[in-house]
């Protein structure tokens, strides 16, 4: 009953945030803390419920980006179609890369992940197809819901409140389902797993999908808000770290987690930015990255820990 | 085709020896420092300053980088790393993503973003001619100073005392502990190693490299790769894992592109780890 009024007043509050507060730059912060709950609510399905922490997902970002708009540009298809196409390709890739991938365990998972994003940067900075080194303009033939593509802010807002309603949805049942009992069991003792007859690998290659999919709508979403992708800027190292730590900040393997991370982690990089990024000397990221160690450090089950001993010490 | 792989295998034994400290970390603790290239970063701006205000070659201040750098290691042992053994792996690689971040914008708030270049050093405007294949003196001295550190690193694991207690610890911590070794303090001295050794590759790579602040990430995440190539936590892993990247590497720059030199090293290392999921020496 409690959890029901805290969810529904959440979601109402985020609803009304884009109507009551008009500026362009809260607005735009807004969707950012929305992209970066997409973006760790799929995270957290293969690396929080499944264990299996993948360095390496701007890879799918990238190919939401990427497909939609080559999609486009060479066939005039519906960013809609685009952002499902986006979807399939993120989530045969991923089956196809899980596949050998899931093989390795632990360490050797991640730094085979990172490796693979690595080579994704450099095949697609060095394909003149997709842009190249130069990116990509999205071509845009006038707003509206059917092209995606809104004047100000407020259609991209809704858009990707209903996309993270999916995500937080799909999490949720996934959670409660046959998979989500596996996931655990595979995160929690792999071997012990497999001889009690999970078929760990396909279900592992289920949540690197689904996960994947999920990013790779992220990235049709912003490509159709930025209107312009280049590697730098949907397939660096450094996307694929931010997304794990949104999780990881909040609290990975919880559904409030990723929404609690991005709620924390946007406004925060941006207040440092403003308050103490204009000298150009990157005093910001100082301040961040001992943040980062900090919670680390003494918070390793992420803000909801705190959360919850707070709540403990209240009661 | 010879000079190429002269030149790559010369990059190979530094990396190597990057590598090694890396692996020696990760062999004690199951710990991955995604902060060591920010300390061989570290290590490089040690040897710029050494030489701007002091007058010190790098090669001869060598050691205060790697006594430094051994500190750091320690300081960042017990001030950070000591929270996080028991933590889940998540946490460890933020702790450690946390410190390489901090250490990367600190270096630019202090220094600036600016490429900076050392002065003459003892080995600078010398080349070797063997057979039509040119070495620099400075590629020359950092691959041998690599692989002296390297073998000094291996020695003394393998002979002595402390050595053993360290690979003992990496065994199995709880036998050690049984055994009278304090896994704490071998811990410590893992990080201290670990750190020296970059802090040796540092002083060898400044003498011919920009020292900028992101000069690190690049050589990290090679290292990563060439400890993944050979095994987490085998020195001898590391060193083939570290010279096998740099002749890829050079090979790559000269008979394909330099552009896409680090598809064949991904790409290589991809296909190895795929044929044997704990590279080339690890425990399989």
């Amino acid at each position: 009953m409690k959890a029901a009024l805290v969810t529904g007043a959440g979601a109402a509050a985020v609803l009304a945030y884009p109507l009551l507060v008009r500026g362009p730059y809260p607005q735009h912060l807004m969707i950012l803390v929305l992209l970066n709950a997409l973006l760790g609510t799929a995270w957290n399905i293969l690396g929080g419920f499944a264990g299996q922490i993948s360095l390496g997902q701007a890879i799918f970002f990238g190919a939401g980006a990427y497909t939609s708009t080559l999609l486009a540009q060479h066939a005039a298809l519906s960013p809609w179609l685009g952002m499902l196409a986006g979807a399939g390709v993120a989530a045969v890739l991923a089956l196809a890369v899980g596949y050998p991938f899931f093989r390795l365990s632990g360490h050797y998972f991640a730094i085979a992940t990172i490796a693979l994003g690595e080579i994704a940067a450099i095949v697609v900075t060095n394909w003149d197809f997709a842009g190249g080194a130069v990116g990509l303009f999205l071509p845009v033939e006038g707003t509206g819901l059917a092209a995606m593509k809104f004047e100000g802010k407020l259609g991209y807002h809704y858009l990707l409140c209903g996309l993270l309603a999916l995500a937080v949805a799909l999490s949720v049942w996934l959670r409660g389902a046959r998979a989500g009992y596996y996931w655990r069991a595979i995160r929690e003792d792999e071997p012990a797993a497999r001889s009690a007859g999970v078929p760990a690998t396909r279900y592992k290659q289920l949540a690197f999908a689904v996960a994947s999919a999920l990013t790779a709508m992220a990235g049709t979403f912003y490509a159709q808000y930025v209107l312009f992708i280049d590697p730098p800027s949907v397939l660096p190292l450094s996307l694929s770290i931010q997304i794990c730590l949104v999780t990881v900040l909040g609290g990975a393997g919880t559904i409030v987690g990723p929404l609690l991370g991005a709620a924390v982690l946007v406004p925060l990089s941006a207040a440092t930015s403003v308050l103490l990024g204009g000298s150009g000397r990157s005093l910001d990221l100082v301040v961040y990255g001992a943040l980062i160690m900090l919670i680390a450090a003494f918070e390793p089950s992420g803000l909801i820990g705190f959360a919850r001993r707070l709540r403990a010490r209240v009661q | 085709m010879a000079q190429a792989l002269v030149s790559g295998l010369l990059q190979g034994l530094v990396f190597a020896l990057i590598a090694a400290g890396l692996t020696l970390i990760f062999g004690v603790m199951e710990i991955v420092n995604f902060a060591h290239g920010e300390f061989l970063m570290l290590s490089m701006y040690l040897s710029y300053f050494f030489q701007a205000a002091l007058g010190w070659d790098p090669l001869a201040a060598l050691p205060l980088n790697a006594a430094l750098l051994f500190a750091l290691g320690l300081l960042v042992y017990y001030a950070l790393i000591r929270r996080v053994l028991r933590a889940p792996m998540l946490a460890q690689i933020f702790a450690t993503f946390g410190l390489s971040v901090f250490l990367q914008s600190a270096a630019q708030f202090l220094w600036k973003p600016d490429f900076r270049t050392l002065g003459a050093t003892l080995v600078s405007g010398r080349r070797l001619a063997l057979g039509g294949v040119f070495v620099s003196g400075p590629q020359l001295a950092a691959a041998a100073g690599a692989v002296l550190t390297t073998l000094a690193l291996w020695w003394m694991l393998a002979r002595t005392e402390i050595g053993r207690a360290l690979l003992a610890t990496a065994e199995d911590r709880g036998a050690a502990a049984l055994m009278g070794i304090d896994p704490d303090r071998m811990f410590a001295l893992a990080w201290g190693i670990g750190a020296a050794c970059v802090g040796v590759a540092g002083a060898l790579l400044s003498t011919f490299y920009y020292v900028f602040p992101q000069v690190g990430s690049q050589f990290a995440l090679i290292a990563f790769v060439a400890v993944a190539l050979g095994g987490f936590g085998s020195v001898v892993g590391a060193f083939v894992g570290g010279i096998a990247i740099g002749v890829v590497e050079s090979l790559a720059g000269v008979f394909v592109a330099p552009a896409v030199k680090n598809l064949f090293v991904f790409g290589i290392y991809l296909a190895v780890v795929l044929v044997r999921p704990r590279g080339l020496f690890g425990k399989q």
